[in-house]
């Protein structure tokens, strides 16, 4: 059996552990640099306000209607995802985290466990230990476990957050009820395929034939359909480390000289260089972006990217940053306001054992230096120790004025008590 | 600001120069306390027994001086123990947190502070109340 549990408004939650009277209240989360709306509480969705919504064009529909706006205080729900993913670990050794909220358990030897118990069990410690509610959906396959996952949400009242597939009656009344649009791993150009089809619901998908789905679709799509027909064909993907590290961000103010860019762009190479050694993986390949503000219409548009491959797997930020700022330079467009950045590093390798190349490879003086820095500014915190060519002034990096303090990560930053 | 600046530039020579070693040759005689090494004492294993629930809080004020809380002493929180009768809780009571002693008797909920100065508080239907957390230590600065 697998399990799917959810983080209910994870973001919206975290706060509110943290800040109570915010329970019950419209809550909103902004993006980084407070752009735009990321994360809203159920009050906050009942209200209408919608899901990637610029804070520049709601801020007095928000005002009006008492939404709590916040600026994403990521240190805040990176601990607390931490704490929920290891509570999970205490209920089978199979955990897949698939986002900060998310987490897909696989159940190998449980047969005889009463699975709605179990859920139960798991959802209430969560709850009891960090203050943040989710809802948990079980079933034989992954993908049914998604569906038995969004009934669990839907209806709260019934299920108490947790959901069981555990009979054909109830795979077939639940793929009944799941909208083919809300499949997951169905994008948006196939729903308009199987609309076409006439398949309104996962039902109707899984009533397709196999042979039409391997032949029209993929293997992809038949593994789904498979999945939902109760046969799991779809695996745990557990994976240590990841396969691309990237930063990105909007700026605060938008940059049309070469100059400011170039220290944005240094600042997420490092950054990025910093968490390739932090999972001990080296990078084969950089990919820098620039764009300018799209919400701006009538300033001219435009974006690009740049690849840059390198001849030996690298951790080094002396190494990263150059290609990364020399990368930029040919995207760049004198005349244009750039208004975000990113610095996306993959092809990434282990760094213990890359293949050993006779006349290439990172320069060896480099490994000890970086180890310097990163034990630095680990324990000075914040980047004391940084390339010349960031920023030496700039202290605060993001535009976050309704920041809630950082009530797990800083001492200074704790709950008062009176 | 500026001054305190110091700036660090790299070599970054080419040749690859003498192979760095970085483990350590040994030379002389083996520490005769090698085969008796044990792992130094660590606070947060001592304070903390569960770490996914373990929260701080800092005290503000004097209510609970009698326990030995002061002002702006640390408090350790686990949230994954039970309320029980004579425990200190951190608690959530309309619109703030407080720390006080849980007082249950005959179903009624109490919280009571450990300073004469400070009124006994009974929990009623009305009160908007959660218990956020047991606090297991309190560690203060002297």
């Amino acid at each position: 059996m697998f399990a799917l549990v959810d983080c209910n408004n994870f973001y919206a939650s975290c706060e509110r552990v943290f800040n109570p009277n915010l329970q019950n209240q419209p809550v909103a989360i902004l993006s980084n640099n407070d752009g735009c709306v990321i994360s809203r509480s159920d009050e906050a969705k009942a209200l209408d306000l919608p899901m990637g919504a610029p804070i520049f064009k709601w801020e007095s529909f928000c005002k009006q209607k008492n939404i709590h706006v916040l600026s994403s205080n990521y240190p805040l729900y990176g601990d607390m995802s931490a704490r929920v993913m290891k509570i999970l670990e205490y209920f089978t050794p199979d955990v897949e985290i698939y986002s900060i909220d998310e987490a897909f358990l696989q159940f190998k030897g449980f047969d005889h466990y009463n699975f709605d118990d179990y859920g139960t069990t798991v959802r209430s410690r969560i709850l009891k230990w960090t203050g943040i509610p989710t809802c948990v959906g079980i079933a034989p396959s992954k993908a049914l476990s998604k569906v038995a996952n969004k009934i669990a949400r839907k209806f709260p009242k019934e299920t108490g957050g947790v959901y069981v597939i555990n009979s054909e009656e109830k795979r077939i009344k639940a793929l009944k009820w799941t909208d083919i649009r809300s499949v997951w791993g169905i994008g948006h150009r196939l729903q308009k395929r199987l609309l076409a089809q006439g398949c309104k619901t996962a039902f109707d998908f899984t009533q397709l034939s196999d042979d039409w789905v391997l032949k029209n679709l993929s293997i992809t799509e038949w593994k789904l359909k498979k999945d939902l027909e109760g046969i799991s064909t779809l695996e745990l993907d557990i994976r240590e480390n990841k396969h691309a590290i990237a930063t990105t961000r909007s700026f605060e103010y938008t940059y049309s000289d070469i100059e400011n860019i170039k220290e944005r762009i240094s600042t997420f190479a490092a950054s990025c260089a910093e968490k390739l050694r932090a999972q001990q993986s080296s990078c084969h390949m950089i990919i820098v972006l620039l764009s300018s503000d799209r919400h701006k219409k009538n300033s001219e548009q435009h974006r690009g990217s740049k690849t840059v491959i390198f001849p030996y797997p690298t951790d080094s930020t002396l190494t990263i940053t150059k290609a990364a700022i020399e990368a930029v330079a040919t995207i760049f467009k004198s005349g244009v306001k750039y208004k975000r950045a990113g610095v996306i590093v993959t092809g990434l390798v282990p760094t213990d054992n890359h293949q050993l190349d006779l006349f290439l490879q990172e320069n060896p003086k480099h490994k000890p230096l970086m180890s310097t820095i990163d034990r630095l500014n680990k324990k000075f915190k914040a980047d004391k120790i940084k390339l010349a060519n960031q920023d030496l002034e700039r202290t605060w990096k993001m535009r976050q004025e309704r920041l809630s303090p950082k009530y797990t990560t800083n001492i200074n930053d704790v709950i008062q008590v009176k | 600001m500026k001054q305190s600046l110091q700036f660090f530039t790299p070599k970054t020579s080419d040749s690859n120069g003498a192979i760095f070693i970085d483990t350590g040759i040994s030379a002389g005689f083996p520490s005769p306390a090698d085969d008796f090494r044990e792992t130094r004492i660590s606070l947060d294993e001592e304070l903390i027994v569960n770490k996914e629930a373990t929260f701080f809080a800092k005290v503000s004020g004097q209510s609970m001086i009698g326990a030995g809380l002061d002002d702006n002493d640390l408090l350790v929180i686990d949230r994954s123990l039970e309320p029980e009768n004579n425990k200190i809780a951190v608690c959530f009571l309309d619109g703030e947190f407080t720390v006080k002693r849980l007082k249950v008797r005959d179903g009624e909920v109490w919280l009571q502070p450990e300073n004469p100065d400070y009124p006994i508080i009974q929990i009623t239907e009305e009160n908007d109340f959660i218990i956020w957390g047991i606090v297991t230590n309190v560690i203060k600065k002297v």
